[in-house]
C-alpha cells in the first residue's frame, strides 16, 4: 500500500471541508477567534496547531496499544503540553513579537478540544501515517477556517492584509470607514456564524 | 478593597473570559441547550476556578518563576517554561480531587454536576485563567478574586445563551445556518451587548 493511496488520501481530504473541525465537529472555536484579528497571527497560530496535532496524533498512535485506558487522558495531555511548551520555545525564540500578541492562547492549544479530540477519536485505534495524515488534514482544515476569519476581519476592521494597507486612501477620502466592530470580539463571532453558514450550505450539512 | 471590586466587576462584565476572550467556547456550545444543565456547569466552573487560579498562583510565585526557588537555595533557576504543563496537571489532578470530595460530603451536588466535572479539566476557561493570571501579574488575593469573576462570567454567559436556545427551538431558521451557526450569531449578539459594559470602571 502506497503511502498517499486514495484511502490515505481521505483522511487528509475529509477534514477539509465535510468533516471540518471548525464547522462541522464544533471543536477548537475558541483559539481560531481570538487570534483572527491579524493574518499574521492566524497563520503563525495555524502552522503551530498543525505542528502540535499531527505529532502528538504520531505519538499517542505509537504507543496506543501500551497505555491502560483509565489514565490514557492524563498521558496524552502530557504529550500535547510537552509539545506546546516546544512550539511555544520556538515561537520566543524566534518570532517574539507574534509569541507576544498570541499571548496565552499559544499555553491554550494544550485545551484545543481539536488536538485531544483527534487524539482520542482517530489515533487510539490507528497506524502511525494515517494518524499523522489525520493530524495534518484536521489542521489544515482548522487553519483554512482561521485565515478566512482572519482575511474578513482585518480587511473589514483595520483595511489591510499581512499589515499593508489594501484600501485606497481614496476611499477614506470619499467616507468609507473601517468597520470598529470586526476588531473586536462581536465581529468574530458573527463572521464565523456567516462562514458556517456558507460552509454548511454547500456540503448540505443541516443539524437538528 | 477597592480595586478587588473593579477587578471582579471587571473580569464578570466588560471582560467576559468567553465573550471577549473566547476562552470555554467548546463546552458552551456543547452544554448550552438547556437551562439547568447550563446552570450546573457553571457552577462547576466557579468552582474549580476560585481554587485552581491561586493555586496555580502559588505554584508559578514559589516553584516556577525566574527567581523563585531562592528559598531552596537556587536563586538563579528559571522553571517558566515548565508554566504550561504544571498547570494543566494541577487543574487535572484538582478536578479529580474535587470531585472525590463533592462525591463523599455532598452526594447531591456531585450528581447534580455529574459529567461536568471530569469536563471542566479540558475547558480552556480555566487553564486560560491561570495563564492570564501569569501574564497579568496578579497578587494572590487578586488572582482568587479574578478566578472567582472570571467563573461568575462565564456562568452568566452560559446560562443566558441556554435561555436563549430554549426559545430558539420554536422559530424558523434557514437550514444550514441551524445549530451552530445561529448559535455564533446570537453569541456575537451577546458579546456585543456585554460590550456596553465596558465604561464602567468603580
Amino acid at each position: 500500500m502506497s503511502l498517499l493511496s486514495k484511502k490515505n488520501m481521505v483522511f487528509l481530504k475529509d477534514p477539509l471541508m465535510d468533516n471540518n473541525p471548525i464547522s462541522t465537529q464544533v471543536l477548537g472555536i475558541c483559539s481560531a477567534l481570538a487570534v483572527t484579528v491579524q493574518l499574521q497571527t492566524a497563520i503563525v497560530m495555524s502552522i503551530a496547531v498543525i505542528s502540535v496535532i499531527s505529532i502528538s496524533n504520531v505519538l499517542i498512535s505509537l504507543i496506543r496499544n501500551k497505555v491502560p485506558s483509565n489514565i490514557r487522558i492524563i498521558i496524552e495531555l502530557a504529550i500535547i503540553a510537552s509539545l506546546v511548551i516546544l512550539v511555544d520555545q520556538v515561537l520566543k525564540a524566534f518570532l517574539y513579537d507574534i509569541s507576544k500578541q498570541l499571548s496565552v492562547f499559544v499555553g491554550l492549544i494544550i485545551t484545543n478540544c481539536i488536538v485531544l479530540g483527534r487524539a482520542e477519536a482517530f489515533a487510539l485505534q490507528n497506524k502511525p501515517w494515517p494518524s499523522f495524515l489525520d493530524g495534518v488534514g484536521n489542521g489544515l482544515g482548522y487553519s483554512m477556517i482561521l485565515i478566512v476569519v482572519a482575511f474578513g476581519r482585518e480587511l473589514l476592521g483595520s483595511g489591510t492584509l499581512f499589515g499593508f494597507q489594501v484600501i485606497p486612501d481614496a476611499a477614506y477620502t470619499a467616507g468609507y470607514q473601517n468597520m470598529g466592530l470586526m476588531v473586536l470580539a462581536p465581529g468574530a463571532f458573527i463572521l464565523l456564524g456567516l462562514i458556517i453558514w456558507v460552509q454548511r450550505t454547500i456540503t448540505g450539512t443541516v443539524a437538528d | 478593597m477597592e480595586n478587588l471590586i473593579s477587578l471582579f466587576v471587571e473580569s464578570v462584565f466588560v471582560n467576559n473570559i468567553l465573550l471577549a476572550y473566547f476562552l470555554g467556547m467548546c463546552s458552551f456550545l456543547a452544554v448550552s441547550k438547556r437551562v439547568d444543565t447550563a446552570i450546573g456547569l457553571g457552577l462547576a466552573v466557579i468552582f474549580v476556578e476560585v481554587i485552581t487560579v491561586p493555586v496555580n498562583w502559588a505554584i508559578y510565585h514559589y516553584l516556577l518563576a525566574p527567581g523563585a526557588l531562592a528559598w531552596a537555595g537556587l536563586p538563579d533557576v528559571d522553571l517558566s517554561f515548565l508554566g504550561f504543563i504544571s498547570y494543566i496537571a494541577v487543574i487535572a489532578a484538582l478536578v479529580q480531587l474535587v470531585e472525590m470530595i463533592i462525591d463523599r460530603y455532598s452526594p447531591a451536588l456531585y450528581s447534580a454536576l455529574g459529567i461536568f466535572l471530569p469536563l471542566i479539566a479540558v475547558n480552556c476557561a480555566i487553564l486560560g485563567a491561570s495563564l492570564f493570571m501569569v501574564e497579568r501579574e496578579y497578587t494572590f488575593t487578586e488572582s482568587a478574586v479574578f478566578g472567582l469573576g472570571s467563573g461568575v462570567g462565564f456562568a452568566l454567559a452560559i446560562a443566558a445563551m441556554a435561555a436563549i436556545r430554549e426559545k430558539l427551538r420554536y422559530s424558523h431558521i434557514p437550514d444550514g445556518l441551524r445549530g451552530l451557526g445561529i448559535t455564533m450569531l446570537i453569541t456575537g449578539l451577546m458579546a456585543m451587548a456585554f460590550m456596553s459594559f465596558s465604561g464602567i470602571s468603580l
